[in-house]
């Protein structure tokens, strides 16, 4: 079973000859297939997942714990790879990379919001937001501007020199959106972004997104709440490694 | 290329900054960690001053004692017992020696008026001999050329001989009797005498008069102890060499007739050993930075894996695994660098203090520096290695996971 499935990717053409979509598309995953050894056992985490995305969509992936949704969202950030399957993200195929290739396109294309913010405890505010220009090798001068710049669209200008721990969960939040778009990256992906928030907290934060969006980001969130998941303009369901399309929210 | 050297440096600037921040955010567990690096960097330190000092010391005194001469002496042969006064003139005409001091050594009963005492030493010595040791004397004048080639009998004697002799005399014009021969007293000897080391080998004399009238004194006509004093610049290896092959000459080339004693190679000899004991207590010293080491390489695998979140979180953000591992490994060269220098500052307060207490001179020794700093920034990259390239290996999903 498996065998076949290396087979056939290993004769696919390449996107720009064979399929015209896969060239066109902006992100596009063609039966993905995850497999995981757990001792004698293989368990397979994502079951021939297709999924793509325009620019500029804002869609959640709904799935309950256990649902194989952090596998996706590995795979979909380029911190893992699939074992079958093909995956195109801004025109670039990301499979057997390199760790170093795909540190570079996390750094070029890849924004990650995670659900504890993640910030680095003994560095202020804009430092963390510098963090990822820090790796590209941007000047000093220049990381500094587009950080306060970054900082204060997300409505932080008064907080820069503030180090975590002087900050609400709300705007420590705000910092790590600030620092996953501080790289102009192709895609926000965002794992749980409301988890560790109050109710009225998240809600803003949420709005933030739709702001987001509205300038023409293109979000992908990962979540197993049904209230935050309607925040997106098309939801996609995954349960046991299956993914199912939801189609668009009430509100999109 | 030139953006990604200029990218590459940006990004190690910032590593070292973040690395500081972290160093310095933990002052006292940095410090307990860099603790056995400093302590191993201050006893090497401390060691090789110190003795450095001493063998500067030693080398002082050496020279006081007579670097630049040659100290012969003579067991003879059966045809020739010891060297004439020609012998002495020729050697003294070699190109490699400004002049030769014959010792005519005797012990003798001393006596003036109703007092005597025996068993006093006497040297017999040339004009050459005060003219390398002027500040011998104290008082009068010395033995000149004119007593040597006339075999006067004049002498000078040291301030024991004054209080034994002459209390409450001027001694000078007075007459001392050695053996049954009266001499006239021409000068006085400092206490300290000649510090001379074949002067001190024989004893340091309490009396001195002219070689040739010891040696009548003696009933011998050849000398067998000399001191040959050295053109300047002359090596006293090479010095030696010569002065060998001319003795050998002398003596018809029959074997063991003489002894040179050159104080430059035995001064060389005990520079050496010294040199072998301070590169053995330096070895000794140095198993203590390796501790530092292992001190180090523990406390940056601690590191490692307290922070596994933020390694997976750079990750995320796109630092390549060669960045995460230049970042732990600066930590650790700093951390070790910082120790190095704070040992490199106890070690030489120590042997500051060792030497005053020591008495011997205090020298930096730029070599122990090099040699400190140098051990220091190798143990900090040395054992900063593993614990490096195990961050750097992190899988970013587990270690995010692990938050």
């Amino acid at each position: 079973m498996s065998m076949s499935i290396l087979k056939r990717r290993e004769h696919s053409p390449a996107p720009a000859s064979g399929n015209p979509d896969a060239k066109d598309a902006f992100f596009r995953m063609e039966k993905i297939n995850k497999f995981y050894q757990m001792g004698e056992e293989q368990a397979h985490i994502l079951k021939d997942v297709d999924l793509s995305l325009d620019r500029g969509e804002y869609l959640s992936v709904l799935g309950p714990s256990g649902s194989g949704k952090s596998t996706l969202m590995n795979i979909i950030g380029c911190l893992d790879v699939a074992n079958s399957g093909r995956y195109v993200l801004d025109g670039q195929v990301i499979e057997d990379l390199g760790e170093a290739e795909l540190a570079r396109i996390r750094s070029r294309e890849i924004g990650f919001i995670f659900q504890n913010s993640q910030l680095l405890p003994r560095l202020t505010a804009q430092k963390n937001v510098e963090l990822p220009l820090i790796y590209a090798g941007v000047p000093p001068r220049e990381r500094r501007r587009r950080a306060r710049e970054m900082l204060a669209r997300v409505g932080l200008s008064d907080r820069m020199g503030h180090t975590p721990n002087q900050l609400s969960g709300g705007q420590q939040q705000r910092v790590a959106i600030a620092r996953a778009l501080v790289g102009n990256p192709t895609l926000l992906l965002a794992d749980e972004p409301t988890g560790a928030l109050d109710q009225k907290t998240g809600r803003q934060v949420m709005g933030l997104f739709r702001e987001l969006n509205d300038e023409g980001r293109t979000i992908i969130m990962i979540t197993h709440d049904m209230n935050i998941a309607k925040y997106a303009r098309r939801v996609v369901h995954i349960i046991d490694g299956v993914l199912t399309e939801g189609g668009g929210t009430a509100d999109a | 290329m030139l953006d990604s050297i200029r990218s590459t440096f940006i990004m190690l600037g910032e590593c070292v900054k973040m690395s500081l921040a972290n160093i310095l955010g933990n002052r006292v567990r940095s410090f307990l960690t860099v603790l056995g690096i400093l302590i191993g960097v201050a006893a090497v330190i401390a060691l090789i001053t110190t003795v450095n000092g001493f063998s500067g010391s030693l080398s002082n005194s050496f020279s006081a004692m007579g670097a630049g001469t040659l100290t012969v002496t003579v067991t003879g042969s059966d045809l020739k017992s010891g060297l004439s006064t020609d012998d002495l003139a020729e050697i003294a005409a070699m190109g490699i020696v400004d002049g030769v001091t014959p010792s005519v050594a005797l012990n003798a009963r001393v006596s003036r008026g109703g007092s005597y005492e025996t068993g006093i030493s006497v040297s017999g010595k040339n004009g050459y001999y005060f003219t390398r040791n002027p500040d011998l004397l104290s008082r009068g004048r010395a033995i000149n050329f004119t007593d040597e080639d006339n075999m006067t009998q004049v002498c000078i004697i040291s301030p024991d001989m004054v209080e034994q002799f002459f209390y409450g005399v001027d001694p000078i014009g007075e007459n001392l009797y050695i053996g049954s021969i009266p001499f006239t007293v021409v000068g006085l000897m400092t206490e300290e005498g000649s510090g001379n080391i074949s002067d001190m080998m024989s004893g340091s004399p309490d009396i001195l008069i002219p070689y040739t009238t010891a040696l009548k004194l003696n009933s011998a006509n050849v000398v067998t102890s000399f001191t040959v004093y050295l053109a300047a610049g002359v090596d006293s290896e090479t010095a030696s060499d010569a002065l060998e092959a001319r003795l050998e000459a002398m003596f018809s080339y029959e074997e063991d007739c003489f002894e040179i004693m050159n104080m430059s190679s035995i001064e060389d000899t005990m520079q050496n050993m010294l040199n072998m004991v301070s590169a053995l207590l330096a070895g000794i010293a140095s198993i203590a930075l390796i501790v530092g080491g292992i001190g180090i390489m523990n406390m940056m695998l601690t590191t490692v894996t307290e922070r596994t979140t933020e390694i997976g979180l750079k990750k995320a953000l796109g630092a390549i695994p060669w960045q995460i591992q230049a970042q732990f490994l600066i930590e650790s060269f700093l951390l070790s660098i910082i120790g190095g220098a704070l040992g490199i500052l106890l070690g030489l307060t120590l042997s500051l203090v060792l030497s005053k207490v020591m008495g011997t001179s205090f020298v930096i020794s730029t070599f122990a520096i090099v040699l400190g700093a140098g051990f220091s920034a190798a143990v900090g990259i040395i054992f900063g290695w593993a614990p490096a390239r195990k961050a750097s290996r992190l899988n970013p999903i587990d270690a995010l996971r692990s938050a």
